[in-house]
């Protein structure tokens, strides 16, 4: 069964990969957008689930980080300062330091109570976005250039853009890969499984879910940089609580602790938003029952549902 | 003399009006198994809660090694070798027996901010992780699920999962709970072997596991130590016969 997993995750791969070509051939430039899109909410739906499947943490939050992100290119930007060399490490920096005061309050309650602390800061910041007129206040502000690499890398070439996206993606996907099964990994999905068991034996376990959420709001981070770059444009709506709702249902809907399960929650989500919004604004009303489907029957999402997909560790 | 490993003094917890444990005073030395017996409802497990550090007692002083960890929250004072079993089953139950068992030798093993190597492939925890639970009488049961052992089984994973933490004093809490009578005998065999080796604090029901493995008795009622001694002299024990033993033992 492994080798059917490998394989079918394999195709995955390459449909994302070959994307690009089919756009190109077709000449719907269109999906090169509509795709790199989906892999930028992939990589925030991913690290929403470190925390959310992997460590049990219903962070209701994740937008925040999104959104730090975004301001931490657009803002520099704003001032002239373009490179993507300063932008990008700024948005992790940023982004995991928000997360690393976020989580240090936060991880003291547990339960509905870590919902609400969560969804709170989020709109705390989101509020502070709509309030700042210097930066554009609820209009946000247009961003003039992609982020720079020096010529090297150009973000302006929507095929050079597609790459540099997948291939944050697949980084990530690796890392987490190793991280998962690593000493880390083991701790934060014990905690889900039994903290007060964990905390007999020996573990300190306030510390390693920390280093989680900094990790997971440091990808979030990760991903509001790309997305700005994708959008051009910044907004504080990046930030608001609806977004979090979003990136929460990409991860149930692909299936929560599941490594991949998030990519495919992104990418049926937004191709579900693109086809179903050009019948109806009201598009919602057919996500939220497929929504309520694969909670009942999928207990590990749409992942769950792939061949070969059995193997626990996802 | 030398310090007791375990020193208690004065403890006290109380529930709202409810006094659970009530200025208990007890003393394990290096090497000794005591049990605390007494009727349902008598502070055992509140007892047990706060030597490990899941439960802050209202007064009194935890002194450890020679050391007051009164204060220490539950890791730090598994780091110090205090380790416990839990009365109702407590383990992880979607990872299996070895993982669970590597998971304590994982806590004892420095660190766990460690990001690349695959925990499954580290020896320095399987190994050890694997001759515990051969020494509890799992080791053909390592790789299933923890979930979906037996009870018995799963009793004695709990009792590996203590052991792998390499504790100077083991604190179990009715360690045959809910066990038949041949698995009862195995975890009584499993724990015989125990003595001498560790120190241990033994809180339990059954009379039989008891007297077969106490060095000393601690008999506890509505919160408070009213003997302690010898199991002869327990038995003997004209208050703990009316107050516990009852008709249990006959005269």
């Amino acid at each position: 069964m492994r080798s059917a997993r490998a394989l079918t995750l394999l195709a995955g791969f390459l449909v994302l990969g070959l994307v690009p070509v089919v756009a190109a051939l077709a000449n719907q430039p269109f999906y090169l957008d509509l795709f790199r899109r989906i892999m930028i909410f992939a990589i925030a739906a991913v690290s929403l689930d470190l925390i959310l499947g992997f460590g049990g943490m219903v962070s209701f939050g994740h937008a925040a980080y999104l959104g730090i992100g975004a301001y931490a290119v657009a803002i520099p930007a704003f001032y002239g300062i373009h490179s993507g060399l300063v932008q990008w490490p700024l948005a992790l920096a940023l982004s995991g330091l928000a997360a690393l005061a976020i989580g240090a309050v936060s991880l003291r309650t547990s339960g509905v109570s870590f919902i609400m602390i969560t969804l709170a800061f989020a709109q705390m910041l989101y509020y502070l976005g709509i309030s700042i007129n210097a930066w554009g206040a609820d209009d946000g502000m247009r961003l003039a250039r992609r982020s720079q690499f020096g010529g090297v890398v150009d973000l302006a070439n929507a095929y050079v853009f597609y790459y540099v996206v997948f291939g944050v993606l697949v980084a990530l996907l690796w890392l987490g890969h190793r991280l998962i099964h690593a000493r880390f990994g083991v701790v934060i999905r014990a905690a889900k499984s039994n903290e007060p068991r964990m905390r007999a034996i020996g573990f300190a376990t306030f510390r390693y879910k920390l280093a989680a959420f900094v990790i997971a709001g440091a990808g979030g981070g990760l991903a509001g940089a790309l997305l700005t770059n994708q959008t051009e444009y910044l907004t504080p709506s990046y930030m608001h609580w609806t977004r979090s709702g979003d990136i929460m249902v990409m991860v149930i809907l692909g299936g929560m602790g599941t490594l991949y399960g998030p990519v495919l929650g992104a990418v049926a989500f937004l191709l579900l938003e693109d086809i179903l919004s050009a019948w109806t604004v009201h598009w919602q009303v057919v996500l939220g029952p497929l929504l309520v489907l694969v909670v009942l029957y999928a207990r590990r999402g749409l992942y769950g549902l792939l061949p070969g997909a059995g193997a626990r560790d996802g | 003399m030398a310090e007791p490993l375990l020193a208690v003094r004065g403890l006290t917890k109380r529930f709202g009006g409810l006094v659970a444990t009530d200025r208990v005073d007890l003393e394990v030395a290096d090497g000794e198994t005591l049990a605390v017996i007494g009727p349902n409802g008598a502070g055992k497990t509140t007892l047990i809660g706060q030597l490990s550090g899941d439960l802050v007692p209202d007064a009194g002083t935890i002194r450890f090694a020679g050391e007051d960890v009164t204060a220490l929250p539950a890791p730090t004072r598994s780091q110090r070798g205090l380790a416990r079993s839990f009365q109702i089953t407590s383990i992880f139950p979607e990872f299996t027996a070895l993982d669970n068992v590597a998971l304590a030798v994982q806590a004892h093993a420095g660190h766990s901010f460690r990001f690349w190597t695959p925990a499954r492939a580290e020896r320095a925890l399987r190994e050890p992780a694997r001759a515990t639970l051969e020494q509890v009488g799992l080791g053909a049961r390592a790789a299933v699920a923890a979930g979906t052992l037996a009870h018995g089984e799963q009793r004695q994973l709990e009792i590996a999962m203590a052991l792998a933490t390499r504790p100077r004093l083991l604190l179990l809490d009715e360690p045959v709970a809910g066990m038949g009578a041949d698995e009862s005998q195995r975890m009584v065999q499993l724990l015989r072997a125990l003595r001498g080796h560790h120190t241990i604090v033994l809180v339990e029901h059954d009379m039989d596991v008891v007297f077969a493995l106490a060095d000393r008795i601690s008999v506890m009622v509505y919160g408070r130590v009213i003997a302690s001694g010898a199991p002869e002299a327990i038995r003997a024990n004209a208050e703990v016969r009316r107050a516990y033993l009852g008709e249990e033992i006959p005269a």
